[in-house]
Order: structure tokens, then C-alpha cells, then sequence
């Protein structure tokens, strides 16, 4: 883990414009090739930390740093390249007629053009297996569907790392176990914000608890899984019936 | 499916086929509509050609609704949109002034009369004549033709969310119906149209907020209205 990390996060503050502060200090690094899982009860602040990884909120105080890159007006479009994030709801994301015209928006609007765009939204499709729908309108697909459409239209931009919000939400189990294999083939670094802890511990190696707006874990998923004070001082629960000792640690 | 129509309104207006009108190119069917319908307006009231003239248009209608291979009754059924124009024309001939002449037993103004069966030829003309582009044409097709066609992108992109939103929030809606006469709320019966009101107020804002996000989503992609295509 060398190198200049992807995601570098400094004490960011941010209080919302009704004076409501969501961010206390939070210091976050994600190096290249991480898979990070981001936890935490709702009101956490975990979305609002999402929207500053590109700039869409800025912080406060503190800094945001991607790839050595400081998030500022001026270097926006770059990092909007480099962080690719998967929106909750594919019905905000999906917004274009066709499957193809939606997946082709983002490198649209990078300046892509012509064959090396068809060639780049084939790709993408085909990345997470939705090749064969290019021509269909996003609302005719299934919610699994649409969420994998959703992570194309994010992969289309080659991004350097993959934010996703609440991937496995609203999805029947067998969507929620195609989107893990997915995301398992995928070769590219991942912060996950969910509440699916099995989900976490299945495919992130590293979680991080955001609580009341600060970090307040950071270590191996398995070890915070099986920290039960910690799960409980922050309102983490594991579903009915789920025990990560049983399933081990995965990601020795 | 393939081409990726069937969306709310659209649905039922289009008839998929392969026929030569069918492919024709969307902008070229805008302009040919919009020239059509211009020259049908123009026919001037008092000319003695007129009908001659209303039977040669709805003669290239039924030709082209032919030549599209849509069954004419699907236009024909499609029509009803108009009726409300056709009771307007109907009322006309007793309400305007001028000379009095009869009508199967009726007394009527001779000039509404007129006037009526002009407003009724030119409507059910164009009615017809927009029928037939609907039929024939996606609305995604029909985006793109209005592109081609220079309407600024803006509004193009405007139309285009209309397209793909019309069903999420006409689905929420449903939901929120069905969701209402879950606890009681009888959305026909008057005493709860407050209730109604308040609740078309709710999708309101949340289609609002959907808005918002969607506008994030398309920022978080490099969306910049500034070069925007």
C-alpha cells in the first residue's frame, strides 16, 4: 500500500445551510486497490461524506484529496472522472431513453465521441452483463437491472474508484448475490456505504463506522463485526441469524 | 421494445410496423406535418373548392395511414380526443347570428353552419394528420427529429426527462392512491378531495427532490449545462 492514496479526507467539517452539522472531522484514506466499507446508522452523515468525495458539497473545513488531487472548482471535472458514484435510487441515476444513451452520458460530457464512445459503453455493458439490453429504455428493466445499468454508467468513465450507496438495497437475493459476483470480478477500488453488514464482510476487507458525523472505527470488517461494544454503542445490528464467526474471516 | 417506446402516453398511440413511413426519418415527418397542417389551415372559408379541397387532404391522410400499413380503425378509435372540439362545432350553427335556414326540421344560423363545417373538417383533418405521425413515430424517434430539426437542446433534453419520468411519477402516484384507500380515502367521492389535493401537493415535492437528485447524479457524471452535446 504504497503510493498516492485514491481517497485522502482531512478533518472535512460541513454543517448543511439550515446550520445542521453533519461532518465533524472526519480523516479518511482509501489506498488503490482497497475495498472500504462504510457503516453506520442512519443520520450518520455517511451520504453527506459520499457527495464531498466529487465535489458536489464542499467542506467546511478540512480537505479533500483524490488521487494527490485537491477537490476544488477548478479541478471538478477531473475529479468527477476519477470518483464514479452509484446513486441509491437507479431511477435518479437511469434519466437518458435507452440503456446505451444513459451509459454513454458521462463520457459524453467528458468530450468522448464517435467509435471510441460506442466502443467504451459496449464495454461498460458488458462489464456487468447488460450488453444485451443497450437498446432498451431503463424503466422497462427490472430493479436489478437498473442497478447494474447504474454501475455501467459509472464504469464508463474508467473511473479510480467506485462509491457506491446502498448497493444491495431493495434487491431480491439472487440480484443481491449476481451484484456481489459483480462487483467481486470488477478491478478497481471500492467504498461501499450500507447497512448489509453480511453484504460488507462478504466483499469489503476494511470497514469504517461513521457515527454522529466522526470516524469512530476503522479496521478489518471482521474485527468490527465481532466487536459487539462498538456494534452496539453505534446502533450496528447483524440480521437474525448471522454470525461472522461462523462465516470466518474472508479476507485474511 | 427494441426501440425503446411504451412509455406512459406513448404507449398506446404508437402501432409498431417496418413500413417506409415508419422509417422515414422523424424530422422529415415533423416538417412534412407542420406544412401539411399549415396548408389545411390556409383554406380559405369562403372559397367554393374548400370540400374538393378537405376530401384531397383527407385523401393523403388515409393514404399515408395506408401506406404505414396501421389498421385505419386504430386512428379512427384514437380520434375521440377530438370529441370535445366536435361539440363545440356542433353548437356553432344554434348559437351564432345571421340568416336562418333549416336543417332536418332544425332552425339554424346559415353562416355558423359554415363556419361549424369548415372548424369540423380542418380539426378532424389535423387530428387525423397527428394520429398518423403518433402512430408512426417513437417519441424518442421524434426527440431526435426535433434535434435535428435545431430545437435548442435544452428543451430537447427537457421533453426527453418528461419521456423517461412520466412513469416513475405516475407509478408513484398509484402507490400513493392505492395507499390512501388502504386507510379509507375515497379519491372520487368529494369530501376527500382535500385529502387528494394534499397528496398531489406531496408528489409535487417529491418529484421535485427526484428532480434535485437526478441533477446530482448528472453532475457527479461531468453534467455541465454550459456544453451541454
Amino acid at each position: 500500500m504504497t503510493g498516492v492514496p485514491v481517497l485522502d479526507l482531512a478533518g472535512v467539517a460541513f454543517a448543511y445551510p439550515d446550520g445542521r452539522q453533519a461532518l465533524f472531522g472526519v480523516d479518511l484514506r482509501v489506498d488503490r486497490g482497497e475495498r472500504v466499507a462504510l457503516l453506520g446508522p442512519n443520520g450518520a452523515g455517511k451520504t453527506t461524506l459520499v457527495l464531498h468525495l466529487n465535489g458536489i458539497l464542499r467542506p467546511g473545513a478540512g480537505s479533500v484529496t483524490v488521487s494527490g488531487t485537491p477537490v476544488e472548482k477548478a479541478t471538478l471535472a477531473q475529479v468527477r472522472r476519477q470518483v464514479g458514484i452509484v446513486f441509491q435510487d437507479p431511477d435518479d441515476q437511469l434519466f437518458s431513453g435507452t440503456v446505451a444513451d444513459d451509459v454513454a452520458f458521462g463520457p459524453r460530457n467528458a468530450g468522448v465521441r464517435g467509435p471510441e464512445l460506442d466502443r467504451r459503453v459496449a464495454a461498460a455493458l458488458e462489464q456487468v452483463g447488460m450488453a444485451a439490453y443497450a437498446d432498451r429504455a431503463p424503466h422497462h428493466l427490472s430493479f436489478g437491472q437498473r442497478r447494474r445499468v447504474a454501475i455501467a454508467t459509472v464504469l464508463v468513465m474508467e473511473p479510480e474508484v467506485l462509491v457506491l450507496d446502498e448497493p444491495s438495497s431493495n434487491l431480491d437475493p439472487a440480484s443481491r448475490r449476481e451484484l456481489a459476483d459483480l462487483l467481486g470480478t470488477l478491478d478497481v477500488t471500492v467504498l461501499m456505504v450500507t447497512h448489509d453488514l453480511p453484504y460488507a464482510l462478504q466483499l469489503c476487507e476494511r470497514s469504517v463506522v461513521l457515527s454522529e458525523g466522526v470516524v469512530v472505527a476503522d479496521a478489518p470488517t471482521y474485527d468490527v463485526l465481532t466487536d459487539a461494544a462498538l456494534m452496539a454503542r453505534h446502533r450496528l445490528e447483524l440480521p437474525f441469524g448471522f454470525d461472522p464467526r461462523a462465516v470466518g474471516n474472508v479476507h485474511p | 421494445m427494441g426501440a425503446g417506446h411504451g412509455h406512459g402516453a406513448g404507449r398506446s398511440l404508437h402501432h409498431p410496423g417496418r413500413s417506409r413511413v415508419h422509417r422515414a426519418p422523424a424530422h422529415l415527418k415533423v416538417v412534412a406535418l407542420v406544412t401539411f397542417m399549415l396548408v389545411v389551415v390556409a383554406t380559405p372559408r369562403g372559397a367554393s373548392w374548400a370540400p374538393v379541397a378537405y376530401a384531397a387532404y383527407g385523401a393523403c391522410v388515409l393514404a399515408v395511414v395506408l401506406a404505414a400499413r396501421v389498421p385505419v380503425l386504430f386512428v379512427v378509435r384514437r380520434m375521440v380526443v377530438e370529441l370535445p372540439f366536435v361539440v363545440f362545432a356542433v353548437l356553432v350553427p344554434f348559437v351564432a347570428t345571421g340568416p336562418r335556414t333549416e336543417v332536418l326540421g332544425l332552425t339554424v344560423s346559415e353562416p355558423g353552419l359554415v363556419a361549424a363545417g369548415h372548424l369540423l373538417a380542418k380539426g378532424t383533418i389535423g387530428v387525423a394528420a397527428a394520429l398518423t405521425m403518433a402512430s408512426t413515430t417513437t417519441a424518442r424517434e421524434l426527440l431526435g427529429g426535433l434535434e435535428r430539426l435545431r430545437m435548442p437542446a435544452l428543451l430537447v433534453e427537457i421533453m426527453g426527462f418528461m419521456l423517461r419520468y412520466v412513469d416513475v411519477v405516475t407509478g408513484e402516484w398509484s402507490r400513493m392512491l392505492v395507499a390512501m384507500r388502504s386507510r379509507g380515502c375515497d379519491p372520487r367521492s368529494p369530501r376527500h378531495w382535500g385529502t387528494l389535493a394534499r397528496g398531489l401537493g406531496a408528489l409535487f415535492i417529491r418529484s421535485y427532490e427526484r428532480g434535485e437528485r437526478v441533477h446530482l447524479a448528472m453532475l457527479s457524471r461531468g453534467y455541465d449545462v454550459g456544453r451541454a452535446r
